[in-house]
């Protein structure tokens, strides 16, 4: 009995100091898994540009016999798996806020390598046009500060049609989602109420509305319940045939979501990080909820025993992602990205170094 | 440590024994040597059989500590901001880093025992009717099968069926007694439990009463007693503390249930008006904000979500003991 209570004593102890260790590491960092051989390289990011960047790696696989493991496990997880060097690259639908930046320590580059946009999809059986919204109307209803469908401000709006007496029921995301991010951060742009109670982030405290997981649960909300409310991913709500309203931009016109007008938007002056929110652009004709997503890297590659060899391929593959990977987004409903974020991205690849020098000339 | 030093002191003499054996090299002896080496090879088995299970039920116990240990150790930045006002506040707002569970407490407490009363007039009815009515037959086999079915069944596809088919449904029901006409919310998510928590209870409560001795139930009988006098002067007493277990399980999985709930609760920070308001449970808050957690003190307050939730199904759990106890003492 004597060994068997020792026995439990060592056990725990060991529990202890396993935990200890196991933390430690986490904390630290070192795992290996990017060095693992030199023709795979490991992502991890983004699930929303997940289904085009697996069109992306098939193809680039074919032509280059290159073999890309990406894991679509969100922006943030992305972002984490990079700044613990267990990727080679992460992926994200929102650049890295300053938190991340100091966890990460070094500097990285965001290469734009797709275009999406947040579509506000609506459940009114009675209407037959097409719903449309200015920003203050869509952040009020958003705030829960207007509660009815036939609310004056909508009707100024809407002149023509008929709106319901009906309590409008907002849908959100319940899980963080690059979605949420570029959703709130156009509310936190045109809305000051909104930037004061909520603001933005991949997850908020919603003041209204229901919870819904993904994509599939905010489409359901919105189907099942009338008077409902809720955005979507663009690419989603194509594919579902879903009724979508179209948003006022800055220039003050009402514009439908679509490929073309969310490339539309990206369509201007692009600072040189490539660090841009394409929510409420200047371009008169760009949809104003879009925004880009983005490859992110390391500026400096020489670390865990990277070879030169290894980081060309990586950094051939995002410059192909960015040209000619362009090629199969339209299908996939992506948008593709504009000739301005191009040039940009590619001025940046050039500024990744190995060693201190070049690698791209 | 009796019974090692036991097995030393055989092993040690046994070898002398031996070389005693191989001096004298008489027949007799040799078969008793066979008959002592066989013997010691039965008692090395029977020691590295008794190590083996040692090391296994240690490892679980390790596994168990390590566990509440990495949790606490990563939910420390997230402790260090709110201190033990995390536990109460109301708010749950990860862009200014304000965490307050107290809503997701509610939510799970209230989901998981709502579900707890839902189904025990189900699954106490299904153990006696399977344990005492109908022990055997084609119903009863029927009915066995289609109870141990709804556990098997991927809750994912509960939560399915409940978006699809439970939510208009008691949306209709709201509409009648006149509150909001949500659909999703606590009452709905409580009853989706209520149906995946019922084998847990049953199964156990019929084996239970499958074994009440029927010498008892025989002398009951005798003595003019009705079924329903048996089951609740005999079967219900003799069976009390394994109902009870049952039920503890089925209130343990009620508490850990993630997706079914996540998709019929509605996902609400606020804190619930009623049982049809729409609320969020500490482990469907997990589950939907784990992956985007954007940065060190959010991922760590989401972690120590998931240390109140493995503590608040401990202490459940130690309760739920300590009443068994009393239950088997009577």
């Amino acid at each position: 009995m004597k060994t068997v209570k020792s026995l439990l004593l060592a056990g725990i102890a060991v529990a202890i100091t396993g935990s200890m260790f196991i933390t430690g590491c986490g904390g630290n960092g070192k795992a290996g898994g990017s060095d693992s051989t030199d023709n795979t390289i490991l992502g991890a990011g983004a699930t929303f540009p997940n289904p085009l960047y697996s069109k992306m790696f098939s193809e680039y696989n074919k032509a280059t016999n290159l073999k890309v493991n990406y894991q679509s496990i969100g922006s943030g997880g992305g972002i984490q798996q990079l700044t613990s060097k267990t990727v080679d690259f992460g992926a994200s639908d929102a650049p890295m806020n300053a938190k991340q930046d100091s966890a990460i320590a070094v500097p990285v580059v965001h290469i734009p390598a797709t275009a999406g946009a947040v579509v506000l999809s609506y459940n009114l059986p009675d209407m037959k046009d097409t719903l449309m919204l200015s920003p203050d109307v869509l952040a009020d209803i958003f705030l829960g500060n207007i509660k009815k469908w036939n609310d004056a401000k909508i009707k100024a709006i809407n002149k023509d049609a008929k709106l319901p007496d009906m309590d409008i029921q907002v849908a959100h995301r319940s899980d963080g989602s690059g979605t949420t991010n570029i959703f709130t951060t156009y509310l936190t742009k045109v809305s000051k109420g909104w930037e004061e109670k909520v603001g933005k982030g991949s997850s908020v405290n919603w003041p209204v509305g229901l919870g819904g997981k993904g994509n599939e649960g905010v489409a359901g909300s919105v189907k099942q319940t009338p008077g409902a409310i809720g955005y979507v991913e663009l690419a989603y709500a194509i594919q579902n045939n879903m009724a979508f309203a179209k948003m006022q931009n800055k220039a003050g016109n009402f514009i439908t979501p679509s490929i073309a007008s969310v490339t539309a938007a990206a369509n201007i002056t692009i600072p040189e990080d490539a660090k841009v929110s394409l929510t409420n652009t200047d371009a008169p004709d760009g949809y104003p909820i879009s925004g880009l997503s983005w490859i992110i890297i390391y500026k400096e590659q020489k670390y865990n025993n990277r070879t030169i060899d290894k980081v060309t391929k990586m950094l051939k593959l995002i410059q192909w992602m960015a040209h000619d990977g362009q090629q199969y987004s339209a299908a996939l409903n992506y948008a593709p990205l504009s000739s301005n974020a191009v040039s940009v991205g590619d001025a940046l690849l050039k500024t990744v170094t190995f060693d201190g020098k070049p690698v791209l000339q | 440590m009796d019974k090692s030093l036991n097995n030393e002191n055989i092993t040690r003499s046994s070898l002398k024994l031996e070389r005693v054996i191989v001096s004298d090299k008489t027949s007799s002896i040799v078969k008793g040597a066979k008959r002592i080496r066989r013997s010691q090879q039965q008692i090395r088995t029977e020691s590295i059989f008794k190590n083996t299970l040692v090391i296994i039920s240690i490892f679980i116990i390790v596994v168990v500590f390590a566990i509440l240990l990495t949790l606490f150790w990563q939910s420390i930045p997230a402790i260090k901001l709110t201190g033990i006002s995390y536990l109460w506040g109301k708010v749950w707002d990860p862009v200014k880093d304000v965490f307050g569970v107290y809503p997701f407490i509610l939510g799970t407490l209230l989901t998981s025992f709502l579900a707890l009363i839902i189904s025990i007039p189900f699954s106490f009815s299904v153990a006696i009717f399977l344990g005492e009515y109908f022990p055997k037959g084609t119903l009863s086999d029927l009915l066995k099968n289609t109870v141990e079915l709804i556990a098997a069944v991927p809750s994912v596809i509960y939560g399915f069926w409940g978006l699809a088919v439970l939510v208009p449904i008691v949306r209709g029901f709201e509409a009648q007694i006149g509150v909001q006409t949500i659909g999703l919310g606590i009452f709905t998510s409580s009853v989706i439990l209520a149906i995946m928590i019922i084998p847990y209870a049953a199964s156990l409560g019929r084996s239970m009463i499958q074994m009440v001795p029927s010498n008892l139930k025989e002398a009951a009988y005798a003595l003019g007693a009705t079924r329903w006098e048996v089951i609740r002067s005999i079967i219900f007493p003799y069976t009390k503390s394994g109902l009870f277990a049952g039920v503890m399980l089925s209130l343990g999985r009620a508490l850990g249930e993630t997706m079914a709930v996540t998709m019929v609760i509605g996902n609400t920070s606020l804190i619930p008006k009623n049982i049809f308001s729409p609320g969020n449970t500490m482990a469907s808050v997990i589950a939907n904000e784990f992956t985007e957690a954007d940065h060190p003190v959010y991922l760590s307050a989401l972690i120590e979500l998931g240390l109140v939730l493995f503590v608040v199904t401990v202490v459940i759990n130690m309760i739920g003991k300590r009443f068994i106890k009393g239950f088997s003492n009577t």
